[in-house]
């Protein structure tokens, strides 16, 4: 089941479109926001709701690069790795975080506060090496910025 | 550093950044107002018929700055208007901006939101739209905060919403987020996203301003291409086009990264030299880092070699080049950067952003990457660059459903041309010499054998 606020929320973009389906990407954004990921039961609750096939919904999520089909940690860090970041060392920067943290891309720290991913051009390549923690954008990193960084996220 | 400023220029010379606040702090309907904002509009609608703005922004010539550079003011012509046109009819606004190395609409949303909705408004009343969408990017949270503060101002102005400005014209503007994906910058794909759809592209016809966005006429406009047309209306476009240097006219974001001394975006005129934008506006290479080529806009774009640098950016003179202009911000390599390494990237880009649908995307892109990083590891073979060669042909603008894979083959293909010497060497040695990113000049020769091949 949806909560209220969820539905609250969905409710409220669905005048936007012609077809109540077409919802369904800002839906299943809604609802990460809410619960962190989309799991089985969120895109069955999202898929009744909007009257759409839960396998529909899933050949949108697993094709997006901002859902989650899977578990992740409280924040998660995104880091680019895309041309403008590989000119300015990202790898450097992703080599020090995954020693950091004690995890590879993909993975989640055992504590469950960090998932560690890569991601395409953030748009941020004036301020290149650049990463995104849950909603905020960090560049010009380095090692040190980086560490700064990290700690305050709890 | 970002510098959106140019100064000591009249804000009529540099109308896309004309409202931008000294502070850097975005403008609100007041400044955009102060500096002329929804004049255009208010022109439009009381003394201007639908097909006359469409009109206005042909004669402009203004092409799309999404990259592709398409005229905008054609794609517009080509909408149904009229009494006997269909009722529901829509314009698009590609905000995703994921084209790596670009960022410039960011910056002009961030600048002044106004100018977006105002050109979303004309290019609305255009084609007879009463709905706009502006399609933002996932991570876009604060352009997406602005741009819904600046709808609701507009509202309250009555510039948008039911009968704007006491005309029969009324319009609502929605912001959709994406959830993610390169793809969704296709225009048809776009649509498809918008829709809750899977985003493929779509095969035309029908073409979209007959058939687009559930299947009614569509026009789908990069941001800053929608940002220029209030200033055609506002100057007209004889004036507007007399602010470029060269026949295409008008101005346009330029923007640099890399390992220059300042990057940023600015507005400039429409054919500004390569060398002015990378020397004096970037400020020149870093000390210790040596250009050596430039992806000048966005990873589907050539590589400019940095003895061409005099090239003059616009659509025309970089396409005689045999480059492409693209978005118009540019990656500088440096000297530092393998080539190899680079181009392994790019493709590696493509073929995790490919959708799957076509064989020579799905099949090509991956196996590209694969040579690459085979060459760049140690493991390649002098026939592996005619195989490169062919994937480029494989994989080239006929052979496609849509311009992803096509667009890997840019780079790839001037890649394979100018940086021979690298690929053989790296086959040739069975590695890759280069010491990692970002070390300069001075500090590379204790590591070893350099790229230029400093045994």
């Amino acid at each position: 089941m949806l909560t209220d606020s969820e539905r609250r929320e969905i409710e409220a973009t669905l005048h936007h479109y012609p077809h109540r389906r077409s919802a369904a990407a800002g839906a299943m954004r809604t609802v990460q926001r809410h619960r962190g990921w989309l799991s089985d039961e969120a895109l069955a609750d999202i898929a009744g709701f909007l009257g759409v096939s839960v396998e529909e919904l899933d050949s949108r999520a697993t094709f997006a690069n901002m859902l989650f089909r899977r578990p992740v940690g409280r924040h998660v860090i995104l880091i680019c790795d895309s041309d403008c970041c590989y000119v300015m060392a990202y790898e450097q920067m992703r080599d020090h975080i995954a020693a950091r943290l004690g995890i590879g891309l993909g993975e989640t720290t055992p504590d469950g506060r960090f998932t560690f991913l890569p991601i395409v051009c953030l748009a941020q390549c004036d301020h290149a090496p650049a990463m995104q923690i849950d909603d905020d954008f960090h560049g010009d990193l380095t090692p040190e910025r980086i560490d700064q960084i990290l700690a305050s996220y709890d | 550093m970002t510098d959106r400023h140019t100064t000591g220029v009249s804000p009529d010379e540099r109308p896309l950044t004309a409202a931008f606040r000294a502070d850097g702090r975005p403008a609100n309907i007041a400044d955009y107002e102060a500096a002329g904002g929804y004049e255009a509009l208010r022109t439009a609608l009381r003394e201007l018929a639908p097909a006359e703005v469409t009109k206005l922004v042909s004669d402009s010539g203004l092409r799309g700055r999404g990259g592709a550079g398409f005229s905008t003011g054609g794609k517009w012509s080509h909408v149904p208007v009229g009494d006997m046109a269909p009722a529901i009819k829509y314009v698009v606004c590609n905000g995703d901006e994921m084209e790596p190395g670009s960022f410039k609409d960011r910056h002009l949303i961030e600048g002044n939101p106004h100018l977006l909705i105002e050109g979303m408004a004309l290019a609305c009343y255009a084609i007879q739209a009463r709905t706009g969408y502006i399609f933002l990017r996932a991570q876009y949270d604060k352009p997406y905060a602005l741009l819904t503060q600046a709808i609701a101002e507009a509202k309250a102005k009555g510039y948008l919403g039911e009968h704007i400005l006491g005309s029969g014209f009324s319009l609502e503007i929605y912001l959709h987020v994406s959830i993610g994906r390169y793809m969704c910058g296709e225009a048809s794909a776009m649509l498809n996203a918008l829709q809750s759809d899977r985003p493929n592209p779509r095969w035309r016809p029908p073409h979209m301003a007959s058939a687009g966005l559930w299947s009614r006429p569509t026009v789908v406009n990069n941001v800053e291409s929608l940002c220029c047309v209030p200033p055609i209306v506002r100057l007209g476009p004889e004036r507007w086009k007399s602010l470029g240097l060269t026949d295409e006219g008008g101005t346009r974001m330029y923007g640099v990264s890399g390992r220059v001394n300042r990057t940023g975006a600015w507005e400039l005129p429409v054919g500004t030299p390569m060398r002015e934008v990378i020397e004096q506006h970037a400020g020149g290479m870093r000390d210790g880092f040596a250009l050596r080529a430039v992806l000048p806009g966005g990873a589907s774009t050539p590589f400019v070699p940095a003895e061409a640098i005099d090239v003059i950016m616009d659509f025309d003179h970089m396409k005689e080049a045999g480059y492409s202009l693209g978005t118009g911000t540019a990656l500088l390599v440096d000297d530092s950067v393998c080539p190899i390494g680079l181009v392994r990237n790019l493709v590696r880009f493509f073929a995790q952003e490919s959708c799957g649908w076509c064989t020579p995307c799905w099949g090509g892109l991956p196996w590209a990457a694969d040579v690459l990083n085979d060459i760049e590891e140690g493991r390649g073979r002098l026939s592996d660059l005619d195989l490169l060669e062919e994937q480029c042909w494989f994989m080239g603008e006929d052979m496609c459903f849509c311009d992803l894979a096509p667009s890997a083959t840019k780079p790839l293909g001037a890649a394979l041309k100018l940086f021979r010497d690298d690929f053989e060497r790296h086959i040739r040695e069975e590695r890759c010499s280069y010491g990692p990113v970002g070390q300069p000049a001075g500090q590379r020769s204790l590591r070893g054998p350099g790229p230029d091949g400093g045994h």
